[in-house]
């Protein structure tokens, strides 16, 4: 008998199945279809300014900085701005992202660069899928738009989401998922961020920039 | 085969951590960071309660259809383009992972933090096999260049102190200037990011463990807060998943219930940094990701626990609360436990694993003070479960002969009320007497255990009952 | 071991307008049950679910005993349905004596004085198997004279564990030292919890390393009842 058929046969002598299955078969296509949502916390259970508000006070919290801009149109700006407050070189790497891409770069002196990182970017900036207000995490999704590598190998990550996309919760997130890509069908890779990396494994001292980016900046774009 | 055990001489190496001085100094920052920072994080949500019944209702319904939800992730794996192995026990596993890493032309690995992983030994195999594995997540990498075993599921090296570790990286490292800094923690922190950031980006293939696997989607979850799970995976041309067969669970919807409790549990953040879903391999048009992307379902004894009264143990997601709660743990650190897994969910799953007469000391090594139970974020009644081993050990005849000889004594005068009452008259006048001077023994007949760190009080001489008839039942009789 | 714990106990409770009884009895079980030796406990839980049948409550001035009944006797019926509901019926009607006291009788405050200072020990069956915390705290707090002070860690456990104590003396007795740290840091002079194998332990223990802190039953406070040494002391010469 093969390892999997032995694995499966054990599995139903433990559980003491036999024969018809039928319910059995229809509990789990069930739950797999309905994907019930189960306990949801009220913390995220706001909407409009309030949940934005939220947002950022979670994000915060979890040690990104967070700024809002009222347009797409101001955001190389804002980024040439916070890099030039922290003393970082003016580079820039990012993907394919349309939503990056229409965004006005020639009025900042950034040198921008395209692709998916190969180690050696100190800055990056990728266009979040979505935000949970819940958690202040922001929700990635890979693909030639924003590659994956972008949001853990440079030093400095910035992350740029629409204030429309930011939801109550993660399930909120899922569904969308589910919308663009069909339900159960997934990305390649979907990365929840929330924060910088960090490591408490030495002596259980938090120090940030473990292997993933030291700083997450998040620019919120307002308008709808 | 697993890999080695020393759980048999559990004793020695509780006396041996008890008195080692770094381990101890290690230790005390177990005690309190995580466990005021768990109860921060689960007083600041209001469904925190309900969503561990949440927990642990989501993994109990998954394991009474595990055969039916694995077929499901299987085939959903296959759909995205990715391969599903089988392993019944560690050598399986291992050939397997080793057939991977061959097909891929492998020269180096680089790993996720993994307790499977350690489970299977894969390491010492791969090295063996000529592939030079490396551990990434930071406090991994410290205890593989000391050879060593994780002492907590969570935090690998939480039994070291900074000078330890500033001492094997001088050791290691050194290709790197021998007068540099490294007094703080961060110093050692930067030298580890830029040596393994080039093994990164050099590995052939990446393996990691997995927090949960999404049946719904054929989804393998990671959480790390480094990111060293993601570097792992993302860079080398083929991302090698190992997980064990309980990980499972139905949607999304669920994965994130039992995520909403797991960083609460585990270090008390809201949430862990990274919390990564893959789904296959990289796709078309995609500008990264693996190539290939493979999933090895161990079993190594899981299927048979189902069914059985240690199914519940099976619910385990590994946040580490259990230890960090454990008065033991706190003590002796989680070496001592002389396995892969430490702390109350290491006493349960051990013996399960390598056999109760192998790992029969862990169970035992509790005083079943309760509070690993008040703390599961998916309700496994730890204390119970030990419990139910004692209860194997003394059915086979495994609990040492003092004991079972001293309970069999006791219990003949405890079902004997008319006895039982004399013969603690006897005791208990004798004893008082005996210690009527200093109101206290410092040594005692087959008490040497106890009279070791404190005294025995001295009775105050009558029993409860004798007084009471003596008092009460005279007056009315 | 110590009778006036229990005579404690019956003064708390009929000062509260109860009719007390103490049948003959032997022990709750604990120990067989906790070594694994379920033959044995059943026995004795049988006895005492016989024992006591026709009470409306049994009370006992001890959590791990209270627990024993309340938690892990309907547990050792679990495939006995017939037992299963005698064990059910008495494990309803059991309390740990402060959780009796307050929570059943509504009791707010004893009649009872104690010129001094005092530091509490909860122990862990009855804090995490009856969530006994506020109860024996709110009862202390009436008692005239008296002040708590809390000890860092009051809720972790002491290392006494049973057998646990004696099979494991070197990690026991780590886990007892950290709590003698813990009391004597407070400063107070008197040391009470509600479980006599968590006393004995740690009496022992401050003995052992010469602390002069004189350690209770909670009961005998509760209860005006502190002529009887405290446990471990031929006669009261605890820290003033």
């Amino acid at each position: 008998m093969s390892a999997r058929d032995e694995i499966f046969a054990n599995i139903r002598r433990s559980l003491g199945v036999k024969g018809n299955e039928t319910i059995r078969k229809q509990i789990v296509q069930d739950r797999l279809e309905r994907a019930p949502r189960g306990v949801i916390p009220t913390r995220g259970q706001v909407s409009g300014e309030e949940r934005i508000a939220l947002f950022k006070t979670m994000a915060e919290a979890s040690l990104a900085t967070v700024t809002e801009v009222s347009s797409a149109a101001d955001v190389p700006q804002s980024i040439a701005l916070f890099l030039r407050d922290h003393n970082l070189p003016a580079t820039l790497r990012m993907g394919d992202d349309l939503r990056l891409k229409a965004m006005p770069w020639g009025e900042t002196t950034l040198e921008i660069s395209h692709g998916p990182s190969e180690g050696g970017d100190l800055n990056a900036v990728s266009h979040a899928f979505g935000g949970v207000a819940e958690t202040g995490t922001l929700a990635m999704i890979s693909g030639p738009e924003n590659p994956s590598t972008l949001n853990f190998l440079p030093d400095n990550h910035i992350i740029v989401v629409s204030a429309k996309d930011i939801a109550s919760d993660y399930e909120s997130v899922w569904n969308r998922v589910r919308f663009a890509f069909g339900k159960g069908s997934m990305p390649r890779t979907v990365n929840w961020i929330t924060g910088p990396s960090r490591s408490g494994d030495i002596e259980q001292t938090l120090l940030l920039g473990a292997h993933g980016p030291r700083r997450l900046h998040v620019v919120v774009v307002r308008e709808q | 085969m697993n890999v080695h055990s020393t759980s048999p001489q559990f004793k020695q190496n509780a006396a041996r951590a008890l008195h080692d001085a770094q381990l101890q100094k290690a230790l005390n920052n177990v005690k309190q960071g995580f466990i005021d920072k768990r109860k921060a994080a689960a007083d600041k949500l209001p469904e925190f309660e309900a969503l561990r019944d949440s927990a642990r209702d989501i993994k109990n319904h998954t394991l009474e259809h595990l055969d039916l939800y694995l077929e499901a992730y299987e085939s959903k794996v296959k759909a995205s383009g990715g391969h599903v192995h089988f392993a019944r026990n560690a050598e399986e596993a291992r050939e397997i992972i080793l057939e991977i890493c061959r097909e891929a032309d492998a020269k180096t690995v680089t790993k996720g933090k993994s307790m499977i992983s350690e489970e299977i030994g894969i390491n010492h195999y791969l090295e063996a096999n000529g592939i030079r594995p490396i551990e990434t997540d930071l406090g991994e990498y410290i205890i593989q260049l000391r050879n060593e075993l994780p002492s907590h599921i969570i935090a690998p090296a939480v039994h070291l102190n900074a000078t330890q570790v500033e001492q094997d990286f001088r050791r290691v490292h050194t290709h790197l200037d021998a007068k540099r800094d490294l007094s703080e923690p961060v110093q050692l922190l930067t030298e580890a990011r830029a040596v393994l950031r080039e093994r990164f980006l050099a590995a052939d293939v990446g393996i990691t463990g997995a927090n949960f696997l999404v049946a719904e989607t054929g989804t393998s979850i990671i959480v790390t807060n480094e990111g060293n799970g993601d570097l792992t995976q993302i860079l080398p041309k083929t991302h090698i998943v190992l997980a064990s067969l309980e990980k499972l669970v139905p949607t999304l919807e669920d994965a994130s219930q039992l995520l909403r409790v797991l960083a609460r549990s585990a270090t008390g953040q809201e949430m862990s940094v990274y919390t990564t879903f893959s789904t296959g391999p990289r796709r078309s048009g995609d500008a990264d990701g693996p190539e290939n992307y493979h999933v090895v379902l161990i079993d190594n004894g899981r299927s048979s626990m189902l069914g059985t009264s240690f199914e519940e143990m099976l619910r385990c997601i590994r946040c580490g609360a259990c230890m960090n709660h454990c008065p033991v743990y706190h003590a002796v650190g989680g070496h001592a436990y002389g396995w892969v897994y430490p702390g109350p969910m290491g006493a349960v799953l051990t013996p399960s694993l390598i056999g109760v007469d192998q790992a029969g000391h862990l169970p035992n090594a509790s005083t079943f003070c309760g509070r690993c139970e008040s703390v599961c974020p998916v309700r496994i009644p730890l204390p119970k479960l030990m419990r139910h081993w004692r209860e194997r050990e003394f059915e086979r005849h495994l609990t040492p002969a003092s004991v079972r000889s001293g309970l069999s004594f006791w219990g003949f005068f405890a079902k004997r009320p008319a006895l039982y009452r004399l013969a603690t008259r006897a005791a208990m006048a004798g004893l008082a007497f005996a210690g009527r001077q200093r109101g206290r023994f410092t040594w005692l007949p087959f008490s040497k255990g106890w009279t070791k760190y404190r005294d025995f009080p001295a009775p105050q001489g009558e029993t409860f009952q004798a007084r009471w008839q003596r008092e009460r039942k005279g007056k009315t009789a | 071991m110590r009778p006036s714990v229990g005579f404690a106990a019956v003064k708390l409770l009929e000062d509260a307008g109860c009719i007390v009884e103490a049948p003959v009895q032997t022990c709750c079980g604990q120990p067989a049950y906790n070594s694994g030796d379920r033959g044995t406990s059943k026995d004795l839980a049988m006895r005492m679910i016989e024992t006591f049948k026709d009470f409306d409550y049994v009370v006992a001035p001890s959590g791990s005993c209270a627990g024993t009944i309340r938690k892990h006797y309907p547990e050792l019926f679990e495939d006995d349905p017939n037992w299963r509901t005698k064990a059910d019926a008495l494990a309803s009607k059991t309390y740990e004596l402060t959780s009796f006291l307050v929570d059943v009788l509504g009791v707010t405050q004893v009649d009872a004085a104690f010129d001094g200072t005092v530091t509490y020990h909860d122990s862990c069956s009855s804090l995490r198997e009856l969530h006994v915390k506020k109860q024996p705290r709110k009862l202390l707090a009436s008692v005239k004279g008296l002040t708590l002070v809390e000890m860092t860690d009051s809720d972790v456990c002491c290392g006494f564990g049973g057998t646990f104590a004696v099979k494991y003396s070197d990690i026991s007795g780590a886990i007892v030292d950290a709590k003698a740290r813990n009391v004597d840091a407070t400063h107070a002079p008197t040391l009470l919890a509600g479980d006599l194998g968590c006393l004995m332990n740690m009496a022992g223990k401050l003995s052992r390393d010469g602390k002069p802190i004189a350690v209770r039953h909670v009961a005998e406070v509760l209860a005006g009842m502190t002529d009887e040494p405290a446990i471990g002391l031929a006669k009261d010469v605890g820290r003033k």
